[in-house]
């Protein structure tokens, strides 16, 4: 195993990518047993700094030293030498594979023809018993979630015999449940000597997690300095550079007609299997209805359902009072239904397609937009132009590919698509994961403000604080129904968790 | 932003004709292998077409059926499905435009020509709207069952013009060579340069070209076939049938295919015989990749395709060069220009060459 590293320092990095300063002059440092969270929006040059420390880019300027001596880092391999792993957003494991297997693919190389899977099992073995990182490691990584995924990409680099860890944004993907326990295991990992670069944009995990936090905004470090001495608000401000107000509803909702109706509606999932299993639920208009919940237990094949991408088995999903389940998605388009969906980069908007184009994906064949089956491109051209400045998505121009923007800017296209069609009914589902706090400030702002329009909205999402800061009321879904429905008044994490966990009755819970 | 399109248009060039020159390179050692002087071998490949009335009109004659299963593939392309199945589609075109106009001899020119070509559209649609519908519902992969028609179509088409539809004259004089009887100078296209055998047919799918390009980018039928293409799942999220759009895209690409059989046919053989696809089906792949899968980048670059072949053709007469080696020679160009895509979709790298080429400072991005 690699030498303790007990002193890190990156002095003065620069890295430059055509037309970007990434990362400007920074200096930052960590001391071993110590957990530094790096904090920015998108784009702030985080990873960029990231990826320099393993050896991914080489900077243009600045030195890294590891216990005062200078080391040059120009390949990952050479990372792993002095001890530095990294665990990436999207992980780095072979599906096919077992755990053992996977861990043995990081050792290859040492020697090229003998493979000595027991003996990789055994250092899995002491390494997860070391820091209580259970994983079975004959399991394949297909069978495994997301968190247990992510605990095998910790063993990886555990293994590996790394000292320093850098976690890119390590709970990008995991359950509000997984997260907790992830932030215990790294605590637990500091507490024996090892150190920790965390990656986020989730101000609360950061806050629960690090001892020390540098802010970078604009690829300068612009802040550094212990966790504590700072609010979540602070921390925000001075990510964003500017002052965030996550809005939160003020008044109750007046309007009691309900738009979407869903009656006991049954649905198969992918697996084949009952993915909602008599659900009901009514969305009013000028409400905001949230569905919390484990992902996985409908929520996916409920947006589906209601917006006709998939079909019902039983039940009715009436909207206005008249039955629309079943329909084609194209005639729920029609009827004034609008949907935010999960996948923004490959189902809410074609990546390969400019702006414009992704703008009037559902209006294309309408009036004034098209006549006769042609495109009116003069018209298309200003209406573009008009929602790229009323929603003020960022782009050079309406032709550029949507794949080249930030997931804010691509989530603003879609808000921009939705929200102008003025619609009856909204889904959102996830509308904020993965966006730094001025977008989804800006996102939670256009539905509330279609809120006030009379709009229904159903809000699909994990995160229990989104949930709490919009919704009117709250409904748990779990394995397939509604489990109960909470009002905002009387609604708290806790209870939500219980009933997330599928714990109906807390009185005998607790 | 004109100027970034001027320096776009520069990069492009300059990329393609390096491809070009590598591939020339690589030609050369096969050329100095069989015992040619390379130099000389080059100069007649791509002066000779260009200078004369013959080389220039036979460009345009090969042009003109690469032209049409060019667009056909970009269509396919667009639309998400890789048409490997040209030559059958060819093929079967061929033999329903042929069919008709044997059958109705007598049908002036201006009635007959358009029937000709409506059947071989119909013809090579069946054809690719069989892979389309098979990939489309039963998951089929395309790209197996495009080049497995390419075999069942030739079978067909060699029986037909060896059994049913075989010039009675070839039966008469006991020759048996393959081939139908001579259409009726109704079904002929017109030569419009005299002393050549350029005909019509280049302006039909000049046309087409143009018709292709608004139909893709002008119409919500368009539209919607380049969503399926792009992003499936993205193109059911807004209503689109993502699986009648891939079958009405191989029945376009198809029919596309089946048009250059008729325009052979009726343009330059004027009967359907053996060797009639002429491996269009394939080359025309590259035309549209080299096009850029766009209607409109077509055109030349079908001009271009036609230069080559021509040009190979004039070499192995000239210069009597084995023909294998020209074969050798254009596979290779089409390796290197097919491989030369990457520096266009790979925007970092291009990025990075287009500063050092001083195309662009590193200050203009071409995103956020």
């Amino acid at each position: 195993m690699s030498e303790i590293i007990s002193k890190l320092e990156m002095k003065k990095i620069t890295k430059k990518f055509p037309g970007v300063l990434a990362c400007n002059n920074i200096d930052i440092y960590l001391k071993s047993g110590e957990i530094l969270a790096l904090l920015g929006e998108n784009g702030a040059g985080k990873t960029t700094l990231m990826n320099v420390l393993f050896g991914l880019y080489q900077p243009e300027h600045g030195k890294i030293f590891i216990n005062d001596k200078q080391v040059i880092i120009n390949s990952p391999s050479t990372a792993f030498k002095y001890g530095i792993g990294m665990v990436h957003q999207h992980f780095m494991l072979v599906p096919n594979l077992t755990v053992v297997e996977n861990v043995a693919l990081g050792l290859i190389g040492k020697r090229i023809f003998k493979l000595d899977l027991n003996k990789v099992r055994k250092r899995i073995e002491e390494v997860s018993k070391e820091y209580g990182l259970s994983v079975n490691p004959n399991a394949y990584i297909w069978q495994l979630s997301v968190g247990e995924q992510q605990r095998v990409e910790l063993i990886k680099v555990l293994c590996l015999g790394a000292n320093l860890l850098i976690l890119d944004e390590p709970t990008a993907a995991l359950t509000p449940q997984e997260t907790d326990e992830l932030i215990v295991l790294l605590k637990q990992m500091a507490e024996k000597g090892r150190s920790i670069i965390f990656i986020s944009h989730k101000l609360n995990e950061v806050k629960a997690v690090s001892n020390r936090v540098c802010v970078l905004r604009n690829g300068s470090l612009v802040y550094e300095g212990k966790t504590q001495k700072h609010s979540v608000a602070t921390l925000a401000e001075k990510m964003a550079g500017r002052e965030i107000y996550m809005p939160t509803l003020k008044e109750k909702s007046q309007a009691n007609s309900p738009i979407l109706e869903i009656k006991n509606v049954f649905a198969k999932g992918n697996m084949g299997t009952m993915a909602l299993d008599g659900l009901s639920l009514t969305v009013s208009k000028g409400e905001i209805v949230g569905i919390a919940g484990v992902s996985g237990n409908g929520q996916k094949e409920l947006a589906d359902v209601i917006n006709g991408i998939s079909h019902i088995e039983r039940g009715k999903i009436l909207l206005n009072s008249k039955n629309i389940a079943n329909l084609a998605p194209q005639q729920i388009i029609n009827k004034g239904i609008g949907y935010i969906p999960e996948d923004r980069m490959h189902e809410g908007t074609i990546p390969s397609f400019s702006v414009k184009e992704n703008i009037i994906m559902k209006d294309y064949n309408k009036k004034p937009l098209s006549k006769k089956m042609f495109l009116q491109n003069s018209i298309i051209e200003k209406y573009s132009q008009k929602l790229i400045s009323n929603f003020d998505i960022k782009c050079p121009d309406n032709k550029t590919m949507c794949a080249s923007l930030s997931g804010g800017n691509v989530q603003k296209v879609i808000l921009a698509r939705e929200l102008s069609r003025k619609p009856k009914m909204l889904i959102a589902a996830y509308p904020i994961r993965g966006l730094d706090l001025g977008a989804a400030e800006y996102v939670h702002e256009q539905l509330l403000e279609a809120r006030s329009e009379n709009v229904g909205i159903l809000l699909i999402s994990e995160e229990l604080d989104e949930l709490l800061d919009i919704c009117d009321r709250i409904a748990v879904i779990y394995e397939g129904k509604i489990l109960e429905i909470l009002d905002r008044d009387i609604a708290t994490k806790t209870k939500l968790g219980l009933l997330m966990a599928g714990i109906k009755n807390e009185k005998k819970a607790i | 932003m004109k100027k970034k399109l001027y320096s776009e248009a520069i990069y492009r060039l300059l990329i393609i004709v390096i491809a070009v020159f590598s591939a020339l390179f690589v030609g050369a050692i096969l050329l100095l292998i069989a015992k040619t002087n390379p130099l000389t071998a080059y100069y007649v490949m791509f002066t000779e077409p260009l200078s004369g009335k013959f080389g220039l009109t036979e460009i345009l004659v090969r042009a003109a059926p690469l032209m049409l299963v060019g667009l056909g593939i970009a269509i396919s392309f667009r639309s998400g499905i890789i048409n490997i199945g040209g030559e059958g589609q060819i093929l079967i075109g061929a033999i329903f435009g042929t069919f008709i106009a044997l059958t109705f001899p007598d049908l002036p020119p201006y009635i007959l020509l358009p029937l000709v070509f409506i059947a071989s559209f119909i013809g090579g649609a069946i054809w690719g709207g069989i892979a389309g519908w098979m990939k489309a519902y039963l998951s089929v992969n395309e790209i197996l069952s495009t080049i497995m028609l390419n075999y069942i179509a030739f079978q067909v088409y060699m029986f037909l013009i060896r059994g049913p539809m075989i010039d009675p004259k070839e039966v008469a004089y006991g020759t048996g060579v393959p081939q139908t009887a001579l259409l009726s100078k109704n079904a002929w296209l017109t030569r419009i340069i005299p002393a050549s055998r350029l005909h019509a047919g280049i302006i039909v799918a000049v046309v087409l070209a143009i018709l292709v390009y608004i139909f893709l980018w002008k119409t919500t039928i368009g539209y919607k076939l380049r969503a399926a293409g792009a992003e499936a799942k993205a193109a059911k999220y807004i209503g689109v049938n993502v699986k009648n759009y891939l079958v009405l895209a191989m029945l376009l690409s198809g029919g596309f295919a089946g048009m250059a059989g008729a325009i052979e046919v009726c343009g330059v053989h004027h009967r359907a015989l053996e060797s009639i696809s002429a491996g269009y089906g394939f080359s025309g792949i590259v035309v549209a990749l080299f096009g850029g899968l766009h209607p409109l980048g077509i055109i030349p670059a079908s001009a271009v395709f036609g230069l080559l072949i021509v040009g190979a053709d004039m070499m192995q007469r000239s210069v009597t060069v084995p023909a294998s080696i020209i074969l050798a020679i254009q596979g290779l160009i089409i390796l290197a220009i097919v491989s030369s895509q990457i520096f266009f979709s790979n925007i970092g790298l291009k990025e990075k060459i287009m500063i050092k080429l001083k195309l662009m400072k590193s200050g203009d991005k071409d995103d956020t």
